[in-house]
């Protein structure tokens, strides 16, 4: 069965796969000038102009899988040599336009900015165009295209322009770090930097868990994941890779839904804190909002948090679908409880690198939240897992009225009707990725179906209400 | 006295919850809240017998209904 979507992802994971399996043996410095020739060993290019040209971007992708870009904070970074310079004039009238009578382009546009040169076809005067595409829509010859770069437009937050050679460049005081850019480049020349060898460093230094023991947290979009195999395989596989034990994130997950229940009925009015992208949403462009955010640390981060308080010496990776992770894990209040993230695809990458076959592995079980805990993978989860815990909490006189936004332009309709006083809503959840964190930018496969997966998942929870998942923490 | 009980997934479907509850009881119950503290861990790498308890360095492998002659044999005889 095919383990990604595309060619790109494919690409990196092999990238990623080679640099895991050298560091496991222990021969990275020694062999990481081979890689790109390993990968693309003959002459003839398959992918770029040249096989050179090849392999010298295979090189930028092998630092992005060690780690990148020290000076530079942000967690996903261009590889400039693999930016294909794709056009950037936004919509554009191409050779079918016939030069009809009907003229639609021009009736649809709400600006005049449709002309006619002297063979009657339709020019764009581009001072007068704000690129709203509904001439694209009416033209019966679909002869008018968007020339948008993929990248800016997978950005909803406009942190993506074209630097003075073209090449694309992200603003860092505007990237929330979704990674929406890193899935839609069809060159993959926006990746996320990894952080495969810190993972590796930490198993390998354990020795076999005897030094301190290395819990791996798995994030709930894991039932739609690695679908060729079972997730008890999965769990089974992350302790072959050498992990002490598997926790299910969707733990902290009811921790925060419980918490944030009651932290709403106190305050009256939140937005949610478990997407870090929404986070740095709010804090970059709707910084007079801040105050509603919640105070809860995230799912990963007060699960990390529990488990440090209980075993001080361990060592705490979460594995998702998530590029933004790896920004949170920096932050002051979160760096303490997480020890390092990687994704699902990196996770793949790594089994790979080590050799470990999940599909012959034995079946081990995963099983420590509740339906709610786990549905937080899948958009308009949390919304319902705060209503239980509302619930749960005896908290019966709180007139509970949640939004679920479904991805950043969402988010974004939400916040600013919030900062016009004119939402009726009181609880705002916001996730970064459409369809929620089962899109995330880390994951293997990004389909339809996931959403059913997550929900059929989160029905097969051993516990079914939110205390009765945390009540084992003590 | 620590009383350190396994919430790792294995035990967690043998129950743990149910162990947890009970021993919090039988604390409260004998009024040993200042002596002896109840933590949960996940996995103490006993994953094939009942649900894992460690007292000091011993583990000890318990079924929810077994809890109640645990706690007098192994808690309270050896405070």
């Amino acid at each position: 069965m095919r383990k990604f979507d595309t060619k790109v992802q494919h690409l990196k994971y092999k990238v990623l796969t080679e640099v895991a399996r050298l560091a496991f043996e222990g021969r990275l410095l020694e062999n990481v000038m081979d890689i790109p020739k390993t990968i693309v060993p003959g002459k003839q290019p398959t992918m770029r102009c040249c096989v050179y040209k090849e392999r010298a971007i295979l090189g930028e992708r092998v630092k992005l899988a060690m780690g990148g870009d020290r000076s530079n904070p942000n967690i996903i970074e261009v590889i400039d040599i693999a930016c294909d310079e794709c056009p950037v004039g936004g919509f554009e009238i191409t050779e079918s336009c016939r030069g009809c009578i009907a003229h639609r382009c021009e009736d649809a546009c709400p600006r005049g900015a449709i002309v006619f040169d002297h063979e009657q076809k339709a020019r764009i005067d581009k001072s007068k165009c704000v690129e709203c595409g509904r001439c694209a829509k009416v033209c019966p010859y679909t002869a008018i295209v968007s020339r948008k770069r993929p990248c800016e437009n997978a950005c909803k937050v406009k942190a993506i322009s074209m630097s003075e050679d073209k090449t694309a460049e992200i603003n860092n005081l505007k990237c929330v770090g979704c990674g929406a850019c890193v899935y839609q480049c069809p060159f993959g020349a926006i990746m996320d930097k990894s952080l495969i060898l810190d993972v590796i460093g930490l198993l390998k230094n354990s020795c076999n868990n005897e030094n301190y023991k290395v819990y791996a947290l798995v994030a709930p979009s894991i039932s739609s994941q690695f679908n060729y195999a079972k997730i008890g395989q999965v769990v089974s596989g992350i302790k072959q890779l050498g992990f002490h034990s598997v926790v299910e994130t969707a733990l902290g997950a009811d921790m925060v839904a419980d918490a944030e229940s009651r932290e709403l009925n106190e305050r009256g009015l939140l937005t949610s804190s478990c997407c870090p992208a929404f986070v740095s949403y709010i804090k970059h462009e709707f910084s007079d909002l801040l105050g509603h955010v919640s105070h809860n640390l995230s799912p990963m981060a007060i699960l990390g948090k529990y488990i440090k308080s209980r075993d001080p010496d361990a060592k705490v990776v979460f594995i998702g679908p998530c590029t933004a992770k790896k920004s949170e894990m920096r932050k002051d209040e979160v760096r303490p409880y997480i020890d390092s993230v990687i994704t699902f695809e990196e996770l793949q990458a790594l089994f790979d690198g080590k050799g470990v076959d999940i599909t012959t592995a034995e079946e081990e079980v995963l099983d420590n939240a509740s339906y709610f805990g786990r549905i937080f993978a899948r958009s308009g989860g949390l919304a319902d897992a705060v209503r239980e815990g509302l619930k749960e909490n005896g908290i019966t006189d709180f007139s509970y009225k949640p939004i679920s936004c479904d991805g950043l332009e969402e988010c974004r309709a939400a916040l600013l009707r919030l900062r016009a006083k004119k939402l009726d809503a009181n609880f705002i959840e916001g996730m970064a990725c459409t369809g929620g964190c089962i899109a995330g930018a880390g994951c293997l496969t990004h389909g339809e179906k996931d959403k059913d997966q997550v929900d059929k998942y989160g029905r097969e929870a051993f516990e079914k209400t939110i205390k009765d998942a945390i009540s084992v923490l003590k | 006295m620590k009383l350190t009980v396994c919430i790792g997934s294995s035990c967690h479907l043998k129950g743990s919850r149910q162990i947890v509850e009970q021993l919090q009881a039988l604390i409260e119950e004998n009024r040993l809240g200042d002596k002896v503290e109840l933590i949960g861990t996940f996995c103490l790498g006993a994953c094939q017998s009942g649900v894992s308890v460690k007292i000091d360095e011993t583990i000890h492998s318990l079924s929810p209904d077994g809890v109640r002659s645990f706690f007098e044999k192994e808690v309270l005889a050896k405070l």
